[in-house]
């Protein structure tokens, strides 16, 4: 072989293992890095690991365990059917409930196993603002991820709030009704939720078209 | 477990499981029986007590949430000989019938009345759903309107 050819094969070995490098560098950014891309750097490989993660997180926001409390009215929502809850109960100014009946009246900080009174820290409505009822689950994602509805919340700021908040974390202890019967809890796992919401996070928080 | 609260003025300490009903304590430890069990699950109003100046409903208040808190219940809302403008009215009013569900009606009025001293029809409405089984609604209506005149007078 000619030193021309060696030259040539060499430089081509050079190439191939660079392009191998840069390749395995990105593919290893995408699976273990929790920094959020820029909109170049998502492949279509991410891209449907984002969907993955984004399916299985709305499963459990869309749940009437959270829905119950995002209400498109000034009424709560209650129970397994999502009936508007009895005793004309309200939403009030400060969504607390009003004057002389507040949520916290009837709701502790923890579940009430003698009454089947639900509870947990800071139980309250969600503001109007972040109504989630009849929306599907597009919708509520980006309302959810619309500053001027979610309280100027960044995206770290809402993924601390979706995996950290006790009152969302709640939602797998729903504890038990006045009759002794369990809630129901999301259809996902609070781990496995968890870790979607951080994946579709780190992976650009895109919301599908549909 | 050992919890330490005031109650009516005084300070209390009870020696009880911790999720014992607050209701339970009342009735049961302390023997004040203004305050009365209805459903056991939040839902009549008939335990509803003050805790902290806030009408709560005391079946579903396990008393390990009340320590250092500050608990008025039926037989604390006068002061002495002088009546409450709540149980005044009531009186002049001649609301009860039966009587049973009136102490936790008029603790969830005298809540309202210091956050809202002139309730129109809707505030009481929105406020007092506890559920009388006599239906004295109509004479509470009138009464709770008559402690606001009271209230109003004494302050």
């Amino acid at each position: 072989m000619s030193n021309q050819m060696k030259q040539k094969n060499l430089h081509a070995i050079i190439i191939l293992s660079l392009i191998a490098t840069v390749s395995i560098t990105l593919a290893n950014n995408f699976t273990n890095d929790t920094r959020i891309p820029s909109p170049t750097e998502i492949t279509t490989y991410n891209k449907t690991a984002s969907e993955e993660a984004f399916t299985k997180m709305m499963k459990v926001l869309t749940h009437k365990r959270c829905v119950n409390c995002h209400p498109a009215g000034n009424r709560p929502l209650q129970g397994e059917d999502s009936h508007i809850h009895n005793f004309n109960v309200l939403r009030g100014p400060d969504d607390h409930g009003v004057a002389a009946l507040k949520c916290k009246s009837c709701h502790q900080e923890q579940n009430n196993d003698f009454s089947g009174v639900p509870g947990a820290p800071e139980w309250a409505l969600a503001p109007l603002k972040m109504a989630w009822e009849g929306l599907n689950r597009v919708e509520i994602a980006r309302s959810m991820m619309n500053p001027e509805n979610n309280g100027g919340r960044t995206l770290e700021e809402t993924v601390k709030h979706l995996t950290e908040h006790k009152l969302v974390l709640w939602a797998w202890e729903p504890g038990i009704d006045a009759a002794g019967n369990p809630r129901e809890k999301p259809p996902v796992s609070k781990e496995e939720y968890i870790k979607a919401v951080k994946e579709w996070a780190a992976a650009g928080a895109i919301i599908p078209e549909k | 477990m050992k919890i330490s609260f005031n109650i009516n003025g005084a300070s209390q300490s009870v020696d009880v499981d911790k999720n014992t009903p607050l209701l339970w304590v009342v009735r049961d430890v302390l023997n004040l029986k203004g305050t009365k069990f209805g459903c056991g699950k939040a839902a009549c109003g008939a335990c509803t007590l003050h805790i902290d100046g806030e009408a709560i409903r005391s079946c579903s208040y396990p008393i390990q949430l009340a320590e250092g808190k500050e608990i008025t219940t039926i037989e604390g809302l006068s002061e002495g000989d002088d009546l409450h403008p709540v149980q005044q009215a009531w009186i002049e009013e001649v609301v009860p019938q039966c009587g049973y569900c009136q102490p936790g009606f008029m603790m969830a009025t005298a809540a309202m009345l210091e956050r809202i001293p002139n309730p129109t029809d809707q505030d009481i409405d929105d406020n007092i759903v506890n559920v009388c089984r006599c239906a004295t609604y109509y004479r509470m209506r009138k009464a709770i309107h008559r402690a606001a005149e009271l209230k109003s007078t004494h302050s």
